[in-house]
């Protein structure tokens, strides 16, 4: 008998190379349930970035191109034009989006394309050992924060949603968390609805996703949830910033 | 009967699904090591899975699914 | 009937480009090749094409990353500085072994430099300028009538190789009028692209575009594809004007603009009895090793002239191997140097003296 609740069609079978309790598997499975479930896989065309999640075209059972550390604005920019009927989609991580990429997401934002971004913050650059991100929090530790985030020499985290919720061009923003089972629900439910705007060629949308990342945070799994809730969540706000009402 | 059902082999013992389970009838499996070396997740008593499916959401590497009890 | 027009070089290649079947354009403005951004704005939607101003170079460039990996002809332009930005993505384009065409209306440097022509991006072009072992085919056009052959053929080669394809033209060529004679219709190169991603349909399994390969075996075999498709372009793709070499006292090697002030010189040169051949690389990779070799053995001594302090000689120089003297004669700055200046130096080689 077929599984009532079992891994989505979009999702490849290999196990993930992520760490234990990190969220990009979480991830990964909720986009991929919501491609499954508007019927999207064959034709949706994905953006890998750089970062942990570098490797992700391989996770996935539609076609993606791998872009360029903080590129992936751009290239989606580009396979959209060529595409306008495909869905086209970006998955970025928080140093690929808001440091080296600002430009792109801005300008991808800004103009209205019809792509959505699914933005995993979790404070930290992952892949390369834990260095302090743009979302790190102050007094956050990190290896290039040694003794915490000192926001008089290092600067503030930035709200990425709040700076592309100010532009026309962005047509749906959300804030959600991964940390647990209610939230990720309603994770999945605004992944869909950023989904269906650029389905419905709106505009820009973009989820921001807080995530862990327990093996850079030196914290296990478990903890690493309860740190999220309690330091990410009271700084990143979820909700939805913008685009609440819109019928798609 | 429906249930959860843990492929050990995709496990990577986070534990997140424990801390999901509503019935507390999840474990890490400190007796076993899978391939990869993790001491994965197990049901400690089977018989009382409501197969709520919320471990299933709360897990990382599409380790658990909910089936039919014997079909694993 | 093909059509004879008078247009500005930046022109000839927008419109090259258009008849070349690109229908998406990411640009940036930069002087001196912005006419063909200005070009593009009205002419692309007017064929139901794309043309998008980007943020950067850098977004451009990738926006051409993400365009071509779906399948389409893409054009990007920029000059130097502006290209230099692009190097990234150009090496990305490179390693994920995808088609792009990318013009340089060189302007001089370094840095923010001037914009007077120039030919100082040789050793960007041909050398690297992005990270990592891999090549660009580079074409060095002399007149508008070139911009239009070379941009048209720029496309067939990128497709055809899944490799970038650098127009390397000047300010001064981008911003001169002359005729240019069009066909009437161009047949491009019918590309196999069922490695673009278009969207499977749920036809065929996933394609996916990428340019890294953490399995170093992996790599390597990566490389080792490139390498065997940079020779085969060695060997099949070679281009170049020679002029006048049989018996010649002096053979000048220079590409672009370069090579058209030489065929004044030559005729100067002619009028006093010194016989002056031209060696014109059009393409500047793949080098055109062989007809140089060739010419070293018939000739005594060569000149390279670049509007550089000295980049294309020392390809001359390799080609040559020691066999015979190879002198380099150039300017910077975006100055041009003078018919007279040139036949001087040549009189000064052979140890001919003012009259």
């Amino acid at each position: 008998m077929m599984p009532v609740m079992q891994s989505p069609r979009s999702l490849e079978k290999p196990t993930m190379h992520y760490c234990p309790g990190c969220s990009h598997g979480i991830a990964h499975r909720v986009v991929a349930e919501v491609i499954d479930e508007l019927g999207l896989e064959g034709n949706t065309i994905g953006v890998s970035s750089v970062g942990c999640s570098y490797n992700n075209y391989l996770y996935f059972t539609f076609d993606m191109q791998q872009a360029a550390h903080g590129r992936a604005p751009a290239v989606a920019t580009g396979i959209k034009r060529v595409h306008p009927e495909r869905t086209v989609f970006t998955y970025q991580g928080d140093g690929d989006l808001a440091a080296i990429g600002t430009a792109e997401i801005i300008h991808a934002a800004a103009r209205g394309e019809k792509i959505t971004t699914i933005f995993i913050n979790n404070t930290t650059y992952g892949m390369t050992s834990g260095q302090m991100a743009p979302t790190t929090l102050a007094g956050q530790v990190t290896t290039t924060s040694p003794a915490g985030r000192n926001t008089s020499t290092q600067g503030y985290p930035i709200r990425m949603s709040e700076v592309l919720a100010q532009l026309e061009g962005a047509v749906f923003i959300e804030r959600v968390s991964m940390h647990d089972v209610n939230h990720i629900i309603q994770a999945k439910r605004a992944i869909k609805k950023a989904f269906r705007v650029q389905m419905a060629g709106l505009g820009f949308s973009m989820v921001e996703v807080l995530s862990t990342c327990p093996t850079n945070w030196g914290l296990t799994p478990i903890k690493a949830v309860g740190w999220l809730e309690k330091n990410m969540m009271e700084y990143y706000k979820l909700g939805n910033l913008k685009g609440k009402d819109l019928e798609v | 009967m429906l249930r959860a059902v843990i492929y050990s082999e995709r496990c990577k013992g986070c534990g997140l699904c424990i801390a999901a389970c509503p019935k507390k009838i999840i474990a890490i499996n400190k007796s076993e090591f899978n391939q990869m070396g993790y001491n994965p997740s197990m049901l400690t008593d089977p018989g009382k899975c409501i197969a709520c499916g919320r471990c299933v959401i709360a897990c990382p590497d599409t380790a658990i699914e909910i089936k039919e009890a014997g079909d694993a | 009937m093909p059509e004879k027009v008078l247009m500005k070089g930046n022109e000839v290649i927008a419109e090259a480009a258009i008849r070349a079947g690109c229908r998406h354009y990411f640009g940036y403005p930069i002087t001196p090749q912005s006419e063909i951004a200005n070009y593009l704005a009205w002419r692309m939607p007017a064929v139901g094409g794309v043309f998008l101003q980007a943020e950067s170079e850098i977004a451009a460039i990738n926006m051409v990353y993400g365009a071509s990996g779906a399948g389409a002809r893409v054009l990007t332009t920029s000059s130097s500085p502006g290209i230099s930005l692009k190097q990234e993505g150009i090496s990305y384009i490179a390693g994920a072994e995808i088609p792009a065409v990318i013009v340089n209306v060189m302007r001089c440097g370094p840095g923010l430099g001037g914009i007077m022509p120039a030919q100082s991006d040789y050793f960007q072009a041909v050398k690297g300028g992005g990270h990592g072992d891999y090549r660009n085919i580079a074409l060095a056009p002399y007149n508008a009538q070139e911009l239009y052959e070379l941009t048209v053929k720029a496309f067939d080669l990128a497709d055809k190789y899944r490799m970038t394809v650098m127009i390397m033209a000047d300010g001064a060529l981008g911003q001169m009028m002359e005729t240019v004679e069009f066909r009437d219709e161009e047949k491009p190169f019918e590309a196999d692209k069922s490695w673009a991603t278009t969207g499977t349909g749920m036809k065929r399994k996933k394609n996916y575009i990428t340019s890294i390969y953490i399995d170093p075996e992996e790599l390597e075999k990566l490389n080792n594809r490139l390498q065997a498709k940079y020779r085969t372009i060695e060997e099949n793709e070679v281009m170049y004007e020679e002029r006048d070499c049989e018996g010649a006292e002096i053979v000048v090697c220079a590409f672009g603009l370069a090579a058209r002030i030489v065929r004044n010189v030559m005729d100067m040169a002619a009028a006093e009895g010194i016989k002056v051949g031209l060696l014109r690389p059009v393409t500047l990779w793949p080098f055109p090793v062989k007809a140089i070799s060739d010419i070293a053995e018939k000739t005594d001594v060569l000149l390279s002239v670049e509007l550089n302090a000295g980049q294309m000689v020392e390809d001359v120089r390799l080609a040559v191997n020691g066999r015979k003297p190879v002198h380099f004669y150039g300017r910077t700055g975006g100055i041009l140097p003078t018919q007279n200046e040139i036949l001087e130096e040549i009189k000064r080689i052979l140890g001919r003296g003012n009259k």
